[in-house]
């Protein structure tokens, strides 16, 4: 009877996995073997199976999360791919928004379309907005384009007509045209990949789709072949950016639903952690080696969304990237890790990332070559690394080096010495974490005071309390495992999909019978791809509608009872709209006609969270003795001081010390900022608490 | 304490802080504008982000302004907020207090923007301002178009008025402004909206002056206008001083239109003295002189000084002196609903000027206005159905379009993106949604782009029509018709734009005009001007035009003198020969 789950997460650099076997938890990370990346995955789940005495039959689960795609996506390393679209419409890829990301350079680069515009191919058909034909395809002139991929040898087609989330016939019809003529081809749909409302965004992800698929699933097919060859026979499930799970199969299909597979498992993990400790509005703050990220969770929820920006060209700017409307995990991602690079501009202010000294040369410290200082090197010359322990002792650090490269770039244009330098360069990019967080909130209509903050990640426990400081945050969590806590997360998801529809409809005309149609419909698509893979696991469905004041342009979800609605439902969902707009903008607008323009079903597995609950009872207080002091410079005042140190690994639940001091492990260290105070929990997470106003 | 230190200003810790804390106010005045963009009803807020928002001091200096924004709005609003401390004195605001116009004269040019500006207060004391502007769907009168023949008929007039005394809604004034508009609902909402943002900044100001233990912004004030004021002027010297003249045509209304200017830059100021520019319209093409300060200051500003943020100090460098009674400086009553067909051109005027001085910074002309056609139809257009008839449901609706922008030295222009407007399109398929128009194409317009050894960026084809072809009508507020947008350095013009009829009937490119039944309004939307000499672009590079279909290989041969050969590859032997036989 096989027992154990594993989760492997593939990043840029390393794979993790996570094993889950009873009680027992064991980690692992290799290197991720980019040109074939299931030889990674082998490799890693071979030395975690070894580490924890198991065979690859003992294996129940397997959970997968990879950042294939995205590269293929940044890297342009896709298939070749052919659109069929709309006659007329050939260039709403390349046209988008007609906006410029940024107001003030001149030399913007916008980002190129997947498929160029040889490749884009009109097709005359036409249907209105209720998807009636206004004009039929044209299937002489559909086939006339065929000799043309064949000549390009084109390895994926997607295939965008206008008003095709009403009424998928045209596309379909194509399809069968197509296929017929290069069976060899994949094809995507636009009214099947996202079928909603809105052209640009719609077509960008249908062919953002096609570009990936041949690759995702060749690669998915040789990754699920060789681990049944070394004995692995159990399910294997992928990571969505949603924060849900599917099948093989279904990836196949839709592997643009794969994208932020990695950053979704992070804020499943945080969701886990928030409701094991009873924290309901939490702040999750994951910063690594190139960029942070941050989320929030109510509830024990991560937000969610419907629209995903990828491969931004602009140094991380909204906008300077393809559209893809899917299901993701909300969360914003900002240029700023512990090897960004910092430098001076012609104002004299210090400027922090986005541009990163990435793993290779790396930070100066690392004596890899790297001559630029990033804020691994500030964190080592304000004194919050030990350079002898740094990555447990396999990767000394050189101070030296650190300090010539802050002098040089920071210090001398500004006449600071090393340490102020150091100072001033974590200082904004802990100012620029926390108004990311900011600008966060406000987009999606949240606050952020009086959240607790789960810091994870590389960088995230060292910057933790000062960015917190910044948002007035008085709570930090920083659990265990904080370095694989994508993997962690996958194993909490729970196995869904979600699919959305746009259906246009007026409160005061709503068509009852269509709705419910298209709802039922939508259930039993969702329901069908969950069942394949849950075997016969309890499910939830949850159905939402995406409403507006008439000619509003943002839409708010608002939950509808999960089975066929009533005329009284549909009177209430007006009284819910207007509930739900003043919760978030303060009041509604009286007199106001409210309009739906799309819907929602997710159906998910239940899946065994932990209790909503704190600690029933703190473990006993204890004041160990620090193991040895070290000279830090406070980034907040300034001030230098002998700062206690101890050793995570050597602390135990109940152990309480106040800041200013360091906690140190492995893998990072954690900050406890003067006026903060430090406790480890029963799990071994430490919980920080600001004690001073 | 940490005010007396900071007036030091030699502490490295306190230089540390300053930075932090105007990166701070920065966040603060994106915050404000943030909340804006997710409040308002207008759609041109919402959807296209026609909008800006800042913090001021007591003396009516612009501190910092919001990224998100629109650069009409630039330094308008920010000379605003003098007008309304002139009528409602600092001393006399209070907490909860909330002032608003949308005088075109006072405000950004007109009367479609409201500009609201409301007091910060911080432990009791008045630290500083906080000013938006937003351009909202309807304010009465004509409606968005030129046909009005002084500012009356352009929609209702809102003087500088309270609109929340200590928190509570002037009951007349909303009564006014419900009673004035066709949209009551969503403009009272806006207001709403644009005060409820100011508020979020002032709590964030107040929160943000607790945390660094300061009494007020004068410090930090001055030691951000100092830091810009260096800036711009060392930014300013690196230009070759001079004088540069330059001038640039519209179509008009009436008549074609001269917008002349004379650039002179010193050694931490440039002067542009507008003399030569034609007189005043009829119609609403006029310009307000502080929306003619403002996108020409954005042009000087985009090559100049692109990465200084804008506030009091970094703009006070650039000075214009706008000549009585020409088009650029219209006075009370004249008509300014759609001043910015005029105004958009003022970023290629002034690029035309600093291309003597620095031509490699400076991008060839654009086909900068915005093409947007209001569309109408229904009663209001054809009558009451009569008979068996078939009838239009009523529509009014605007969407925004763009042509191509002009080639930089490095890179192509961009195809059909908005310069030197910062606003966004809106889906195709949204538009149809709320209104019965069908868009039968909308795609990149070939052998538009002026050809350069860099290219212009391409313009437009878009033909719309009513559901079932009936009768409809558009108030047409269009450009670059008559006046192609020029290339530089040899590169040749773009395409001019073009206003018809599918039947191939010209229709005027400004002003209210009736698209028949059975017939389709068809727009040719121009494309950017090129650079350099076309003979010397990159071969290859115009035979991937060429197989794009973006250049035609009539155009490849004929303005690049690029051979292709029979697969509609580069003939490298052909070209050469070409390029040799006919040199530039």
């Amino acid at each position: 009877m096989p027992i154990a789950r594993l989760a492997v997460d593939i990043g840029g650099t390393f794979t993790d996995l996570a094993l889950e076997h009873g009680a027992l938890r064991q980690t692992a990370k290799v290197l991720t073997t980019p040109e074939a990346p299931e030889q990674g995955v082998l490799a890693g789940v071979r030395a975690i199976l070894r580490q924890s005495g198991l065979q690859p039959s003992d294996i129940g689960l397997l959970i997968h999360g990879t950042t294939l795609a995205t590269n293929a996506i940044i890297e342009r390393k896709g298939a070749k791919v052919a659109f069929l679209t709309t006659e007329g419409f050939r260039d709403v890829l390349a046209l988008g928004n007609e906006s410029r990301y940024d107001q003030y350079d001149l030399n913007i680069v916008l980002p190129e379309p997947l498929v160029p515009r040889v490749l884009r191919l009109p097709v005359p058909e036409r249907l209105d907005r209720d998807g009636r034909v206004l004009r039929p395809l044209d299937v002489v002139a559909l086939r006339a384009h065929l000799p043309l991929l064949r000549r390009e040898a084109v390895q994926s087609v997607a295939i965008g007509f206008l008003h095709a989330f009403t009424n998928p016939a045209h596309e379909q019809q194509a399809r069968e045209i197509v296929q017929e003529a290069l069976p060899e081809v994949a094809i995507s749909l636009s009214s099947e990949v996202s079928p909603e409302m809105r052209e640009w965004e719609r077509f960008s992800t249908t062919v953002a789709n096609a570009y990936v698929q041949p690759l995702m699933a060749r690669y998915l097919r040789r990754l699920e072949r060789a681990l049944r060859e070394m004995g692995l026979a159990a399910p294997v499930f992928l990571m969505l950016s949603g924060g849900g799970l599917t099948g093989i199969d279904t990836a196949c299909r839709f592997p643009i639903r794969l994208v932020e597979s990695g950053p979704a498992g992070g804020a499943i993990f945080a969701a886990d952690l928030a409701r094991a400790s009873g924290l309901s509005r939490v702040l999750s703050f994951d910063m690594g080696g190139t960029t942070a990220k941050i989320c929030l969770i109510d509830d024990g929820a991560p937000q969610t969304a419907r629209h995903f920006e990828v491969a931004r060209v602009g140094r991380f700017r909204k906008g300077s990237g393809l559209p893809l409307r899917i299901p993701v995990i909300e969360m914003v991602e900002i240029g700023a890790g512990g090897g960004s690079l910092a430098s001076v501009d012609a104002l004299g202010r210090i400027g922090v990332g986005p541009e990163s000294a990435g793993a290779d040369p790396g930070p100066a410290c690392y004596g890899r070559g790297g001559e630029r200082p990033a804020v691994t090197d500030a964190n080592l010359l304000l004194g919050r690394y030990d350079a002898e322990r740094f990555a447990g002792g396999t990767l000394p650090l050189d101070a030296a080096r650190a300090e010539a490269a802050m002098v040089a770039a920071v210090g001398a244009p500004l006449a600071l010495d090393a340490g102020m330098a150091a100072l001033g360069v974590v200082e904004m990019v802990d100012e620029t974490m926390a108004n990311a967080a900011r600008v966060h909130a406000i987009e999606s209509g949240k606050s952020y005071e009086g959240r607790a903050m789960i810091a994870f990640g590389g960088g995230g426990p060292v910057h933790g309390c000062r960015v917190a400081e910044k948002l007035g945050i008085r709570r930090i969590l920083v659990p265990a495992g904080a370095g694989v806590g994508s993997a962690i997360g996958f194993l909490r998801a729970p196995i869904g999909y979600e699919v959305v529809r746009s259906l246009y409809q007026r409160l005061a005309s709503f068509d009852l019978p269509a709705v419910n149609t298209l709802l039922d419909g939508m259930a039993a698509e969702a329901a069908a791809v969950v069942a394949a893979g849950s075997f016969g696991a309890a499910h939830t469905e949850r159905r939402v509608a995406f409403m507006r004041y008439l000619g509003q342009g943002h839409e708010i979800p608002v939950a509808l009872p999960a089975r066929t609605l009533s005329a009284a439902d549909v009177a209430g969902l007006h009284d819910a709209y207007e509930a739900e707009y003043a919760r978030v903008y303060d009041r509604p607008v009286p007199g106001s006609q409210v309009e739906v323009m799309s819907f929602s079903v997710l159906v998910q597995t239940d899946v065994a969270h932990a209790p909503f609950a704190g600690e029933e009872s703190p473990p006993v207080a204890t004041y160990p003795a620090p193991a040895r002091v070290q000279r830090v410079r406070d980034s907040a005042s300034g001030e230098a001081a002998d700062w206690a140190v101890f050793d995570r690994a050597s602390l135990s639940p109940g152990a309480t010390l106040a800041g200013p001091a360091i906690i140190a492990e492995d893998e990072t260290s954690t900050l406890i900022g003067p006026g903060w105070r430090a406790r480890m929990t029963r799990q071994g997470w430490l919980d920080l608490t600001r004690e001073t106003a | 304490m940490m005010t007396e230190t900071m007036e030091a200003g030699t502490d490295p810790l306190v230089q540390i802080r300053q930075q932090i804390m105007w990166n701070r106010l920065i966040a603060v005045v994106e915050e404000q504008a943030q909340t804006m963009i997710r409040t308002a009803f207008s759609t041109t807020v919402r959807e296209a982000g026609d909008l800006s928002a800042g913090v001021f001091d007591l003396a009516g200096r612009m501190l910092a302004q919001a990224v998100t924004g629109t650069p009409g709005h630039v330094n308008s609003m920010a000379e605003s907020v003098g007008h309304f401390l002139r009528k409602f004195p600092a001393e006399t605001m209070r907490p909860g207090d909330h002032y608003i116009t949308n005088d075109p004269w006072l405000g950004t040019g007109h009367l479609h923007d409201l500009t609201v500006v409301s007091p910060a207060f911080h432990n009791g004391r008045l630290v500083g301002l906080f000013a938006n502007t937003a351009h909202v769907i309807d304010i009465g009168g004509l409606g968005m178009g030129p046909e009005g023949r002084s500012v009356f008929e352009e929609g209702l007039y809102i003087p500088i008025v309270r609109c929340f005394e200590q928190g509570r809604p002037n009951a007349m004034f909303f009564d006014f402004l419900r009673a004035g508009t066709r949209l009551p609902v969503e403009l009272e909402g806006d207001v709403y909206s644009l005060c409820a943002c100011n508020d979020a900044g002032a709590r964030r100001l107040s929160e943000m002056l607790g945390e660094f233990a300061l009494d007020g912004l004068e410090p930090l004030a001055a030691f951000i206008f100092a830091r810009s004021r260096h800036a711009t002027e060392a930014a300013i010297a690196r230009l070759p001083p001079g004088s540069y003249e330059a001038e640039i045509w519209s179509d008009g209304y009436e008549e074609p239109v001269r917008l002349a200017a004379r650039m002179t830059i010193g050694a931490a100021s440039i002067a542009v003295d507008f003399a030569g520019t034609s007189g005043l319209s009829s119609r609403g093409i006029n310009v307000p002189p502080a929306y003619c300060r403002a996108y020409a200051c954005f042009g000087i500003k985009v090559v100049v000084a692109p990465d200084i943020p804008n506030n009091w100090a970094s703009l006070a460098p650039f000075s214009m002196a706008i000549p009585e009674g020409c088009i650029l400086n219209a006075p009370h009553p004249y008509p300014v609903s759609v001043r910015h067909v005029i105004g958009q051109l003022l970023p290629d005027l002034m690029m035309g000027c600093l291309h003597q001085a620095v031509p490699a910074l400076v991008a060839a002309e654009g086909s900068s206005c915005l093409w947007n056609p209001p569309l109408r139809g229904g009663a209001s257009v054809s009558g009451q159905p009569r008979g068996n008839r078939p009838a239009l449901a009523d529509f009014e609706i605007i969407t925004f379009n763009s042509g191509g922008t002009g080639a930089r030295a490095m890179r192509d222009g961009l195809d059909g993106t908005a310069f030197p407007s910062g606003v966004r399109t809106m889906p195709v398929e949204a538009t149809e949604t709320v209104a019965p128009v069908i868009f039968w194409r909308k795609e990149l317009r070939p052998d538009s782009g002026g050809a350069g050894r860099t290219r212009g960026g391409l313009g437009q084809i878009m033909e719309i029509g009513a559901a079932g072809d009936l009768e409809f009508a558009c108030n047409a507020i269009f450009d670059r018709v008559a006046h192609a947008p020029l290339g530089r350095d040899g590169g040749l013009p773009g395409a001019a734009g073009a206003v018809g009829l599918r039947g191939g009937k010209t229709l005027r490119t400004k002003g209210f005009q009736l698209i028949p039944e059975g017939e389709r309004l068809l727009l040719h939307l121009p494309g950017g001007g090129g650079m350099g000499a076309p003979a010397t672009r990159d071969p290859a590079l115009v035979a991937e035009d060429v197989r794009n279909g973006v250049v035609s290989p009539a155009a490849a041969r004929d303005l690049y003198h690029v051979a292709l050969d029979a697969e509609g590859g580069l003939d490298a032997a052909a070209t050469l020969a070409l390029r040799r036989q006919r040199p530039d």
